[in-house]
């Protein structure tokens, strides 16, 4: 490729973030797509993969006695720090991946060289396997008071909505088209979600352009179709989800807010969200916090507080209990904006959607649901994610807090989801990644032109394929957590920092030993148990009637005292994944035994290392069991590998 | 029985009792010796609360005189009556949870108040309810204790060459806060001992706590030497700890004070071991905060846990304040530290602070923890609590004599135990198939420290107990957790040994707020024990699966 300067780098120390002593030499390549380390040092062969869609920055230090220092911050909030022994090597593999890191143009992405061994067949099920008109009907729609609306068929009314959507039966089309003609960006009121219980709504749309008094009797019909559209209510909410001060300011420029006075019958309510630069800031400031080497728990208590990130994300969530409680109980429509109903918009009513409909907390419903909000409805995935070399004021984390929130929930409703943390961060990183045509361009106009459902692959068919891998065992359909609507608490202190995701790949920090992995065990286990019981029952019952057996049967069914299910009673059914196959390999002291990978849970998410094309970064570094036992105590440099070779730590004590 | 001179009323009607998960509800309140009883009989149901008077932290009242005001019972067209006043008494327990009594009648509400804290702060320790409560599963004949120093060592074959159980102690004269019996080096004798014992504050001088089986390394345990600002000396201290490492090379000393801390405690005729007169040794200096601080950050953080402002910065800015979770990231990478000296680099260790009662025991427990597969079971973290907290003279009664809504002015209280349980607690959380018990044993053992109908945690020492005839008076606690129904609330099910040390992470990303502990009264500790349920069954599911596939199998050959 003409952006490789120099294809390989020979003695190249890759340095531990959190323990410098723990570093490696080895070899570092530049490919097309990826930058590898492969380390030989130790005779096993230990490669790290980064995926040059995901690196977000390149820094180059000062040269020093050892070599020239680079610092890879990735978007999954991998950080690599390599040392290169040559300045000049050093500055060319610099200038390389800032180049491969930062294409310009939508076909140098990963999602168009991706090629699995799909056919044409194949793929086209893959971008069929998510049907966001089967969700509408599943919600009840069209009926008599929705219906579907071909208006913006070209995109000719609103360039970023997709071209199918679903507003109230009244609303004839010069009322849409006149109610888009008073909206930036033409994003009129849509339908997002329906309550088919009380017919009450969540629509979405962008700011008016009110000003200081201009008037739009279209929109005014428009919003009067909505309240209408639910007809056991009297009046409808519209929320906007930004600060009273902000949208003010957005009135000097002829946009602002819906006059309550101009609307009939609407409650009017600022919910204080800060925008896509505050958000963007604040998410700087906390990976700063998560990079610290060795912070004290007042310096991290404190950089987390000052970056405001929980403040924000608890603002998300408590805006979508705004909105599901209006829902719910009230039975009242809400219509939601933000400025351009496009990242503000888009967080809370899926967060709504999440709190209102157990559907959506499942695998299939949240992708739906991402599908619905986020993609089809045009929030800019390439100018937010910065898949392309743009305008850094454009980036902001708002799919990140809305995968958060999602988190955040799920902590407090440990049964309430179908699937688990690693489902998350899989699609996090797949945001990112660009490796997936899903999340490629701005709307649904511009995935058309680009013609991605032909030339890439969709995720949501990945991510199903390999659903075993992203299942909550503690799921189940009929846990009282899982009915109806989550009413989750809000007071900060239930709020927590999301280790998994922001200290990803900082392994020492992670639990040693994995509930979930050890519970999915259990089920599969109690599964193939529950078939081996009605085997035998159907082969007894058979008997039974051969030879009159009843009796011994009644004393095996009876027999429940604490020892007859002791884990080792089942030696006879030789199952190989009984869990006591895991107690060694969590922790282990010595760095030979390489860790299984049933336990490596978040660190390595399986579907990395599944893939025939190693992508994204998949570093298989033993895991050494020892934890850094101290912020500032000596010991914390000895996370050497040998167990016995660490005295020369205490020296300095 | 002198507890009704303190009871001037004892039954009210028509209270209205407000506690968390349950709606407000009326009933008859009464108050006894050592209880507080509420009944309520609407609709059939009739619920009890019995809550320990001994439980109670604090109390808030406020009484109104309701005459001529016309409240809302006479308005909603009951018969209530108008004319009378009312009071309100707030409770807060020691367990945190706060309960509120609407009293009728001014009077009766100053009088419940009047004996709620007279009853709730007795100090006689004979007059406790342990010495009162016998119920009819247990009888005072029962074994008191899950073990003593005598079997202790007993078990403990391998160090029998080089180690003895010396009762130089056996009248408690010789350090009042030991139990009669201790493990000391061989070649040390008793008249050795003692003059060990007037070189150390308290007469704690140093004894084996744990021997480390792959290695042959022990803990020992002590409390400061009392050198003094004349660098005094003791040959038999020194003499004592060169037996310690016998062979050996080196040990560590791991001193829970700074290295200012420790000068400065000579000026008051403490000290430290110098390397002039201990070679061998090599101190450590971890900082542990002790005393008032501690009881100080607990009050802070629960004051914390209550605020109701909602506000994101204010609530991280008050954690961080109390500096709690700072604590808890010591007292690991202290125990992490004193388990690599062990286990890692071979070598045995020396920890004292200076009174070698609190943070002493704290570090030496948690570090067993962590090397010891013996104390993860469910019976052998008891012991390990018994061995090392009971038995070894943490003043359980004046560091639990108040938790932290108490208004009263500090003296002696510490929640040095409950930092010991957090930091079991993030063991658990980081190794959630090492331990074999559960998060519901370190919350009932949180709540027992405080407030019990149980004997154990009475008292400061062994001496004391003995005196009172704790052993024979009391049932013990140790021994009531590990009846059969308790045993199966507490073991953990998903344990599964492993004899690998459990190396905790401290980085301040690992370590986290325990909320069932210090949020235990919200609804969201609700959701997150349904978890736990959720996954005792699942694994009850498969255990009974397994079971009967396996008699299918046996009986079909």
């Amino acid at each position: 490729m003409e952006h490789i300067r120099l294809p390989k780098v020979e003695n190249v120390r890759l340095t531990d973030r959190i323990s410098p002593r723990r570093s490696s030499v080895g070899t570092l390549y530049l490919t097309a797509t990826h930058t590898i380390f492969v380390e030989n040092e130790t005779g096993v062969r230990t490669e790290t993969w980064v995926l040059h869609s995901l690196v977000c920055s390149v820094e180059k230090q000062a040269a020093t006695a050892t070599g020239c220092a680079l610092l890879i911050h990735c978007k999954n909030f991998q950080v690599l720090h390599f040392v290169v022994p040559q300045e000049r090597d050093c500055h060319d593999v610099h200038v390389s991946l800032q180049r491969l890191s930062q294409p310009e143009r939508y076909e140098e992405l990963y999602c168009f060289s991706y090629k699995p061994n799909i056919d044409k067949e194949e793929r086209r099920q893959e971008w069929d396997f998510l049907d966001l008109k089967a969700d509408y009907s599943r919600m009840g729609i069209p009926n008599s008071l929705w219906k579907l609306s071909s208006v913006n068929r070209d995109y000719k009314v609103s360039d970023t909505y997709p071209a199918d959507l679903f507003v109230p039966k009244s609303a004839a089309p010069p009322i849409i088209v006149g109610s888009s003609k008073f909206r930036s960006r033409g994003r009129f009121p849509a339908l997002s979600y329906y309550c088919k219980e009380n017919h009450a709504a969540i629509c979405r749309s962008s700011q008016p352009l009110s000003g200081f008094s201009a008037r739009c009797l279209e929109d005014e019909q428009m919003l009067e179709a909505i309240l209408r559209s639910n007809p056991r209510s009297d009046f409808m909410y519209v929320v906007d989800t930004r600060p009273k001060l902000n949208a003010i300011a957005n009135r000097a420029a002829g946009k602002g807010y819906e006059n309550e006075d101009n609307y009939s019958n609407i409650k009017f309510q600022f919910i204080g969200i800060e925008n896509i630069h505050v958000m963007r800031n604040s998410q700087q400031k906390m990976l700063e916090v998560c990079e610290l080497r060795s912070p004290s728990m007042s310096d991290f208590l404190e950089g987390l507080e000052s970056s405001g990130w929980l403040k924000h994300i608890k603002a998300v969530i408590d805006a979508g209990i705004f909105i599901a409680k209006a829902v719910a109980e009230e039975g009242v429509s809400v219509l939601v904006h933000c400025s351009d109903g496009w990242d503000r918009t888009a967080q809370v009513c899926s967060v709504a959607c999440v709190l209102l409909d157990p559907y959506y907390r499942t695998l299939k419903g949240l992708m739906v649901l991402i599908e619905r909000d986020w993609v089809s409805f045009g929030h800019k995935f390439s100018h937010r994610c910065n898949h392309l070399d743009g305008d850094p004021k454009e980036v902001s984390p708002v799919m990140d807090q809305f995968l958060e929130c999602v988190w955040q929930l799920m902590e407090q409703f440990p049964c309430a989801f179908e699937f688990n943390e690693r489902f998350l961060i899989t699609i996090h990183s797949h945001i990112y990644s660009c490796q997936y045509g899903n999340f490629i361009g701005n709307n649904q106009r511009e995935r058309i032109e680009l013609g991605l459902r032909e030339t890439t692959h969709s995720l949501w068919m990945y991510l199903w394929k390999n659903r075993t891998d992203y299942i909550n065992p503690l799921y189940r359909p009929d846990h009282s957590q899982t009915q109806g609507v989550l009413r989750p608490a809000t007071a900060p202190y239930c709020f927590k920092f999301w280790r998994a995701l922001y200290n990803r790949f900082d392994r020492g920090m992670h639990p040693r030993q994995s509930v979930e992995d050890y519970l999915m065990a259990i089920r599969d286990e109690t599964q193939q148990l529950e078939e081996q019981l009605a085997s035998h029952k159907e082969k007894i019952a058979k008997l039974e009637k051969e030879q009159g057996w009843s009796v011994a049967r009644k004393a095996a069914t009876l027999d429940k005292s604490p020892t007859a299910w002791a884990p080792n009673s089942g030696n006879s059914l030789a199952l190989a994944n009984t869990p006591q196959d895991y107690a060694g390999s969590f922790i282990t002291s010595s760095p030979c035994q390489q860790k299984a990978p049933e336990s490596s849970l978040i660190i390595l998410p399986q579907d990395l290392s599944q893939t025939s094309d190693p992508n994204l970064s998949n570093n298989s570094d033993p895991e050494s069991g020892i934890a850094d036992l101290s912020c500032r105590s000596p010991l914390s440099e000895d996370s050497t590998r040998d167990p016995d070779s660490d005295e020369a730590a205490y020296s300095a004590a | 029985m002198e507890f009704s001179e303190h009871i001037k009323t004892a039954n009210v009607e028509a209270v209205v009792l407000r506690q968390p998960f349950h709606p407000p509800s009326r009933g008859t309140l009464c108050v006894t010796g050592h209880h507080l009883l509420f009944s309520d009989r609407e609709e059939g149901g009739s619920r009890h609360v019995f809550l320990l008077l001994r439980n109670i932290d604090a109390i808030e009242k406020s009484v109104e005189n309701l005459l001529g005001y016309s409240g809302f019972f006479s308005s909603a067209g009951q018969s209530e009556r108008i004319s009378g006043s009312s009071g309100t008494i707030t409770i807060k327990c020691k367990d945190l949870c706060v309960l509120q009594l609407d009293i009728p009648g001014m009077e009766q509400c100053l009088n419940i108040a009047h004996s709620i804290e007279t009853l709730s702060s007795l100090d006689c320790v004979s007059e406790m309810y342990p010495f009162f409560y016998r119920p009819p599963d247990l009888n005072l004949q029962d074994q008191w204790g899950l073990s003593s120093p005598e079997k202790h060592y007993a078990q403990m074959e391998e160090l029998h060459d080089r180690w003895r159980l010396s009762d130089v102690n056996r009248d408690y004269s010789v350090c009042p806060s030991y139990p009669p019996a201790v493990i000391v080096p061989k070649v040390i004798d008793d008249d050795m001992l003692l003059k060990v014992a007037k070189f150390r504050q308290g007469g704690r001088f140093p004894v084996l706590c744990y021997y480390h089986r792959k290695n042959g390394m022990v803990i020992m345990r002590s409390s400061q030497p009392l050198i003094g600002a004349n660098r005094k000396r003791c040959r038999e201290d020194e003499l004592l700890l060169q037996a310690v490492i016998n062979d050996s090379d080196k040990g560590y000393i791991i001193d829970t004070r700074s290295s200012q801390q420790v000068q400065q405690a000579r000026m008051t005729g403490g000290g430290f071991e110098s390397k002039s007169t201990y070679s061998c040794w090599k101190r450590l200096h971890r900082q542990m905060e002790r005393g008032k601080a501690l009881q100080e950050s607990l009050i802070k953080l629960v004051e914390a846990c209550g605020d109701q402002s909602h506000n994101m910065d204010r609530w991280l800015s008050k954690l961080e304040n109390s500096k709690w979770l700072s604590h808890v990231q010591t007292a690991l990478s202290t125990a992490g530290l004193l388990a690599e000296c062990v286990e890692r680099d071979g070598h045995s260790v020396l920890v004292h602070g200076s009174e070698g009662t609190d943070s002493t025991l704290l570090i030496s427990t948690l570090a067993q923890l962590i090397m010891d597969p013996c104390c993860r079971t469910l019976e052998g973290f008891l012991a390990l609590l018994e061995r090392e907290w009971v038995q070894a003279g943490h003043p359980l009664q004046q560091r639990c004599a108040h938790s932290a809504h108490s208004h009263a002015r500090l003296q002696q209280e510490a929640p040095v135990f409950l930092l010991l349980l957090d930091c079991v607690w993030q063991l658990w959380r980081q190794f959630p198939l090492a331990l074999g018990f559960t998060e519901a044993l370190l919350l009932r053992l949180a709540t027992e420290a405080y407030a019990s109908n149980y004997g154990t945690f009475l008292c400061n020492s062994d001496q004391e107990r003995c005196a009172l005839g704790v052993k024979e008076k009391t049932h013990c606690l140790f021994q009531a957790l590990l009846r059969p129904r308790e045993r199966d609330r507490y073991s953990n099910p998903l344990y599964e040994p492993t004899e690998l040390a459990i190396w905790p992470s401290v980085h301040p990303q690992s370590l986290q707020l325990w909320r069932a502990c210090f949020l235990r009264w919200t609804q969201q500790a609700r959701h997150l024990e349904e978890a736990q349920e959720e996954i005792r069954n699942m694994v009850i599911e498969w255990g009974k699966l397994t079971a009967d596939v396996e008699l299918f199998n046996t009986q079909t050959k």
